[in-house]
Order: structure tokens, then C-alpha cells, then sequence
């Protein structure tokens, strides 16, 4: 993955907005957090390919970023994001990395269901 | 009777660290292992460092690390339950049971290792422990092959006492060392510095990694 360069995810936001897309939204802080530190809790959450439809997305920050989603009655956020790609399959693919190099968040999305 | 060793846990990695001196040992011995390992990490949080993976290639990366580091194992025999990580608790656990007894009544293995159910941190480790007690407990009981559970949350020595099986594998450490580093996506960005640690063999690393602990299973309790 390459260090998120804006203006092109700001591209992709556009390519995928106004129909229907796939969104894989996930944020942890991985299953040994209160292992390592007992005054910390595991925290996480995933969806995985839930259909959305979104009018406008956003990406904005001066990095790490945070990418906004419109939708009709609600929204889809995410921050943190530091890394992006779009894939093989045309998939847009944005993630968040720490220090290690461990992943805390992603936002995809997708025309095809994920596997 | 012939000696079959099973290893059963739910994430690549999982047996290099937990259990890898052991297999070589069995396998210098030459007897057979067979591996089931019942996710690909699908859901893991190393990505390598600076990340080479990203969420939707990272099923295929640790499939590689799996196969490669059985090869350095020498396990012929690996096999996939195609399960998704971290989603293990919310199977059905007699389902999951009923496929694992299936594998057992196939091997016949003399032993099993798997993680202690409830002591092993992760839910995908108890639950992974869970299944393989529930499918051995279905087996009468002078069928049932031994069962060495690996076991690391805080509390483990406090209600379990100590291991009860304690396997120096020192002279097995290359094997060990190249097993873990196989999994390259999980040993980058691993706590503490692990990458560093192995590459330098730090003393304390070392100790830790090649003394292998095993709490054997008391189906009468
Ligand atoms: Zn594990």
C-alpha cells in the first residue's frame, strides 16, 4: 500500500459515489490489547460487505486522514486512514497503520462483494 | 500402536510459536504430524513492516507463510478448515466438534495439542480448545488419545498449576526460529521488537521461545 496521496482518493470517492458499492469499514486495537496492558480494553468493530449507496465522499485532513461518506439517511465515517491502493480488481482499498506498521482501521469499497 | 501427532489451532503462527520445537522433535523422530489449522488469519493486524499486505491480500500472504513454514517443519500434512478469523465463538461449537472428531476418528493420533479452552487470551484459541475437548470428550474414554494444551493468560499457573509437560527445544532452535519467521506478515511490527530480538537472538527472546509448555488435559475433572 502507498502512503495516501488526497487529490487521487478524492478521485476514487468520486468514481464510486451515486450507486450501489460494498464497504468493508473495520477498526481494532487487535485481541491482545488487555493481554499486554490490563488497564486497556479490547475494542473493535467490522462490517463487512453491507451495500450502501453514498451522495458525496470526502477525504480530509492533512494525514493521517479522515474519509466522510453522505448518505441519504446517515453517514459511514472513518479516520486515521494513512495508506491507500486501489487493487487489481478496481477495489478501493484504504487503511491506517501505526508505528508498527499494525493495521487500527480500513475503509473499502468495492462494486463486487468482497470474498 | 503407531504414533500419529495432531496439531490443531486456529491461526497460522499459532503452532510456531506455541508448539514448533515439539513438531521437530516428533518429526526428527519420524513420526507423523498432521496440522489443522482452522482460519487464515484473515482478520490479523500485521501487515508487515513498512505493510506489503493489505486486508484483502493478507488470506493468501499467511497461506504461504503457513505452507512455508510447515516445509521448514517438515509437516506433510496441513490441513485448512476454511474458517474466518476472530468469528470462531459464533459457530455452532458441536458442528465445529463433529468436524474435528471427524479428522480424529481418521488419524487415530496418540496425541493431540491444541490451546487450553479459557486459558489461551484469544476467543478463536479457547473456542479452537473448546471444540477439540468436546470432540475427544464424545470418544469413550479408553479411546481418547492424550490432549497437551498450550495456555498463556495471566491466570494460567494460578488455576492450572504449573505445565505439567515442559519440552526444552534448544536444539531444535533453527527450526523454531525459521518457523516463526516464516509468518514475515505477522513478525514484522510483533511487539517488543521480535524481528530484532530473533535476528540477535536476545538471551531472554531465547529462553522464552525454547522451553515449550504443555498442560495436559484432565478429562476426569
Ligand atoms: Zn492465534
Amino acid at each position: 500500500m502507498d502512503p495516501i496521496v488526497p487529490d487521487r482518493i478524492q478521485k476514487e470517492l468520486d468514481r464510486f459515489s451515486k450507486q450501489d458499492v460494498y464497504i468493508h469499514l473495520e477498526t481494532t486495537n487487535g485481541a491482545y490489547a488487555s493481554h499486554h496492558d490490563e488497564k486497556a480494553i479490547n475494542v473493535g468493530a467490522y462490517i463487512r460487505n453491507a451495500r450502501i449507496q453514498y451522495s458525496r465522499g470526502k477525504i480530509r485532513g492533512d494525514g493521517p486522514y479522515r474519509v466522510g461518506l453522505k448518505m441519504e439517511s446517515g453517514w459511514v465515517y472513518a479516520e486515521g486512514l494513512t495508506h491507500g491502493e486501489v487493487d487489481p480488481k478496481g477495489r478501493l482499498l484504504l487503511a491506517g497503520h501505526n508505528r508498527e506498521g499494525k493495521l487500527t482501521v480500513a475503509l473499502q469499497l468495492s462494486f463486487e462483494p468482497f470474498e | 500402536m503407531n504414533k500419529h501427532l495432531l496439531v490443531i489451532f486456529p491461526h497460522p503462527d499459532d503452532e510456531s510459536f506455541g508448539a514448533s520445537g515439539t513438531i521437530a522433535h516428533y518429526r526428527r523422530e519420524g513420526i507423523p504430524v498432521t496440522y489443522v489449522c482452522a482460519t487464515l488469519g484473515e482478520m490479523g493486524r500485521g501487515m508487515g513492516n513498512p505493510p506489503f499486505a493489505n486486508r484483502e491480500t493478507l488470506p493468501q500472504i499467511r497461506k504461504k507463510e503457513l505452507e512455508e513454514a510447515c516445509r521448514v517443519l517438515d509437516i506433510q500434512d496441513l490441513r485448512l478448515l476454511g474458517l474466518r478469523d476472530k468469528t470462531l465463538e459464533f459457530e455452532d461449537l458441536d458442528e465445529l466438534a463433529d468436524r474435528i472428531g471427524a479428522i480424529i476418528q481418521e488419524i487415530d493420533p496418540h496425541l493431540i495439542m491444541t490451546f487450553y479452552p479459557g486459558y489461551s487470551v484469544h476467543p478463536d484459541h479457547d473456542t479452537c480448545g473448546a471444540a477439540v475437548i468436546r470432540a475427544v470428550e464424545k470418544m469413550p474414554a479408553d479411546k481418547r488419545p492424550t490432549v497437551h494444551c498450550v495456555a498463556f493468560s495471566k491466570n494460567c499457573v494460578d488455576e492450572l498449576g504449573k505445565a505439567d509437560v515442559v519440552r526444552d527445544v534448544s536444539d531444535v532452535e533453527d527450526k523454531k526460529v525459521a518457523a516463526i519467521k516464516a509468518h514475515r506478515s505477522q513478525v514484522e511490527g510483533y511487539r517488543g521488537g521480535l524481528k530484532e530480538k530473533l535476528d540477535n537472538k536476545d538471551p531472554e527472546t531465547m529462553r522464552w521461545l525454547l522451553k515449550e509448555r504443555f498442560w495436559t488435559y484432565r478429562f476426569d475433572r
